[in-house]
């Protein structure tokens, strides 16, 4: 059996790897690959954990064979969905408006 | 076959390993081999409809046509267009045959013949498939062709589009059987669902037509249109592979829609426990799919080809809607009328005389199935009686619509002193 | 039973590089496109993951949602920008500080687990027995009005919310 914690490091890399992508590409579209990086490496977390604690810790209790790992996971999917439906519309508008896709060429906010 | 190599003295786990492959290997043989026969079987009925003769010069009946056009195919010479992107090129037909190829896996031949019996078997095969759109984009991107990745852009809206009427209609087989397992949902059909509930086999088959691009949705390939679409760089075997994927898709559609819809593998027999049973099982499901799949031929050969606004139309004002209120209708319905399986057992053993003899013709869980069959059936009826009233309308709508239209039409002339005296075409006709 | 966590291991050996080797590639692949291909590689990983994890559905649903819908909006959006295709320089100036960033987030998380194994903390009993019917469970939870009913219908208000914003935000004459 593969232990929690091998899980765990690499949905440790896998954040990170998608953190850079969030920190340092200039693509707004790479930044969000990133940001879908890390929502997956949070996914990892959430279902290793729900796999090695809960049916230990709640099943003995008595209560029903808790779900919480897997249920937060499907509702990290739902939010990725739509992170990504308006996300992209917002590129596309940007696209469209200003002819560039880089994020630091978009800083009106700034001034 | 486990059993046996380790008899044999093999090590039990290589045994199994050796098994698993070999199951894998039979059942894409089978898909593959299938294909030779199939292209034949459609080649011949295509020419019938159209009134010629279809293959008939290699070998008896032609049927060795598919292995002259594969001969030739072979021997092509295989092109990789310049500005390719050379990788992507040449993996878009691996994965589109390998997506198809995947389907199979949990498509259950008999009772106890199924690759892999998953308990999200209904999930996984809307999953794979969305592999094939992904060769199709692939493909266009790769081939560094203005036409190519137009037709890309065209497929994926369709792909796209028709996927969420028919995962909401492989959803009414799903709640009716409550399972998402395929070899459960075939097992919990004691009635044929097309008949508990025809709307949802009627949306399932055509967005599953949409979905392999199949007449009247072959948008993917109109060749007056964009050329051929996605493929038009692909030459020899790697077009043949195109080909042998989009055929081999529309063949395991009609599997699965007579999996999910026709009862699968059951029929006079197939419960029977052994091969003989199982290759009962085999025959029925062939037989089912080969209806399901003379359906399919016949509209291809008759039916013509819609426009991409009337596709889009169709889906999204249409089928989307009318599969949503069809999955209500069933959810509802299945709720409130829960087939009583252990009453009508019961209820079977204490009976006696003709109404025992009926009990054991049909058997308790088919009669215990009755009541939410008839109700959901009606309730069908009602919503397709009510949809289509509401087509009358909008078709009786679009009609004084075309008609003003054809009153105010004025024909074209030339000449500008000359007063347009061309009679105008009477809205009648 | 050796045999069997031998070919686990193997299995997440494999999927690891797919999910790690996957990202990198995300990261500094130059081209987008093959980019967002590499992403899809990264994402089948995390899908294997979570079938070694013993969690089938969400696997499916991986596979469904991000490998038929994210990815293929995500290259949809590269081809309609194709034309900032050819941008130089793939990172912005401030790129080491990222770099460094993240390899600190890396090495802090992993020293912390290392520590936290080695002192028992997240030693839990690997005894876990997962019930065959978890997908029914998982079905009921997420109806149940005392788990999960309530976040179910707001993640679909949201669905809803998203799919209306993102059309008006796109749409040519907004």
């Amino acid at each position: 059996m593969v232990p929690l914690n091998a899980y765990l490091i690499v949905a440790a890399g896998l954040f990170s790897i998608g953190m850079f992508a969030a920190l340092a590409r200039r693509n707004v579209i790479a930044i969000l690959m990133g940001v879908e990086l890390m929502l997956n490496a949070v996914n990892i977390n959430l279902v290793a954990f729900w796999r090695f604690l809960t049916p230990a810790t709640e099943a003995s209790s008595g209560l029903k064979v808790g779900m919480s790992g897997q249920a937060f996971a499907a509702f990290v999917f739902v939010v990725a969905a739509a992170e990504v439906a308006v996300g992209l519309a917002l590129i596309i508008s940007m696209y469209r408006n200003r002819r560039t896709v880089i994020a630091e060429d978009v800083d009106t906010l700034r001034y | 076959m486990i059993e046996f190599l380790v008899n044999q003295g093999w090590d039990k786990d290589v045994a199994t390993g050796v098994a698993l492959l070999l199951g894998v290997v039979a059942v894409s043989t089978f898909g593959l081999l299938w294909i030779i026969l199939g292209i034949w079987v459609e080649r011949k009925f295509a020419g019938r409809v159209q009134d010629r003769l279809g293959p008939n010069r290699t070998g008896p009946y032609g049927l060795f046509q598919t292995f002259a056009d594969l001969g030739k195919l072979l021997t092509k010479e295989d092109i990789t267009p310049q500005g390719a992107d050379k990788v992507i090129y040449n993996m878009a037909p691996l994965i589109s045959v390998g997506a198809v190829l995947l389907i199979w896996a949990v498509v259950p031949f008999s009772k106890e013949w199924i690759g892999s019996d998953l308990n999200v078997g209904a999930l996984y095969f809307t999953a794979v498939g969305s592999f094939g759109t992904l060769a199709i984009l692939l493909a266009g991107w790769g081939s560094n062709n203005k036409y190519a990745l137009l037709g890309a852009f065209r497929v994926i809206a369709q792909l796209v589009s028709y996927e969420v009427p028919m995962v909401l209609s492989i959803l009414v087989p799903v709640l009716l059987s409550g399972s998402m397992s395929m070899q459960e949902i075939v097992n919990k059909q004691n009635i044929w669902y097309i008949f508990v509930s025809p709307i949802a086999a009627l949306l399932f088959f055509i967005s599953s037509l949409a979905e392999v691009g199949r007449s009247p949705f072959d948008l993917i390939e109109a060749e007056s249109e964009i050329v051929a679409g996605f493929n038009i760089e692909y030459s020899g075997m790697k077009f043949g592979m195109f080909y042998a994927a989009e055929f081999l898709h529309a063949f395991t559609i009609c599997v699965l829609a007579s999996i999910l819809f026709l009862g699968g593998w059951r029929g006079i027999g197939a419960e029977i426990p052994g091969v003989a049973g199982s290759l009962l099982g085999f025959v029925w499901l062939f037989t089912k799919t080969l209806g399901v799949y003379f359906l399919l031929m016949l509209i291809r050969n008759t039916v013509p080809r819609i426009r991409i606004d009337q596709m889009m139309a169709f889906n999204w004002k249409f089928l989307v809607p009318l599969s949503l209120v069809n999955l209500l209708v069933v959810a509802f319905v299945g709720k409130i009328l829960q087939p009583d399986y252990v009453g009508v057992t019961a209820a079977a053993t204490a009976s006696s005389g003709l109404l025992s003899l009926v009990y054991q013709l049909l058997g308790p869980n088919l009669i215990a199935e009755i009541p939410r069959a008839v109700v959901i059936f009606i309730a069908s009826v009602i919503l397709w009686w009510l949809v289509s009233m509401v087509m009358q309308r909008y078709a009786i709508f679009e009609h004084l619509k075309a008609q003003t239209l054809v009153k105010e039409y004025k024909p074209y002339s030339p000449s500008p002193e000359q007063p347009t005296s061309a009679p105008v075409p009477s809205a009648g006709r | 039973m050796q045999n069997i966590d031998l070919i686990q291991w193997i299995a997440f050996v494999i999927l690891s590089i797919l999910v790690l080797g996957g990202g990198l590639l995300v990261v500094t692949d130059r081209n987008l496109f093959h980019g967002a291909l590499w992403l899809l590689v990264s994402l089948f990983g995390v899908a294997g993951l979570f079938v070694m994890l013993s969690a089938p559905f969400l696997a499916a649903v991986q596979v469904l949602v991000y490998m038929g819908a994210i990815v293929i909006l995500i290259i949809f959006a590269i081809m309609l920008t194709r034309r900032m295709m050819g941008i130089r320089e793939s990172v912005n100036a401030r790129w080491p500080i990222g770099l460094v960033m993240s390899a600190l987030a890396f090495l802090v998380v992993s020293f912390i687990l290392t520590l936290a194994s080695s002192s028992q903390l997240l030693a839990y009993p690997a005894n876990v027995a997962v019930q065959p019917d978890s997908l029914i469970n998982f079905g009921k939870a997420l109806v149940d009005t005392n788990q999960y009913a309530l976040p179910f219908e707001l993640a679909s208000l949201l669905l809803t919310a998203a799919l209306i914003g993102s059309i008006v935000i796109a749409r040519e004459d907004g």
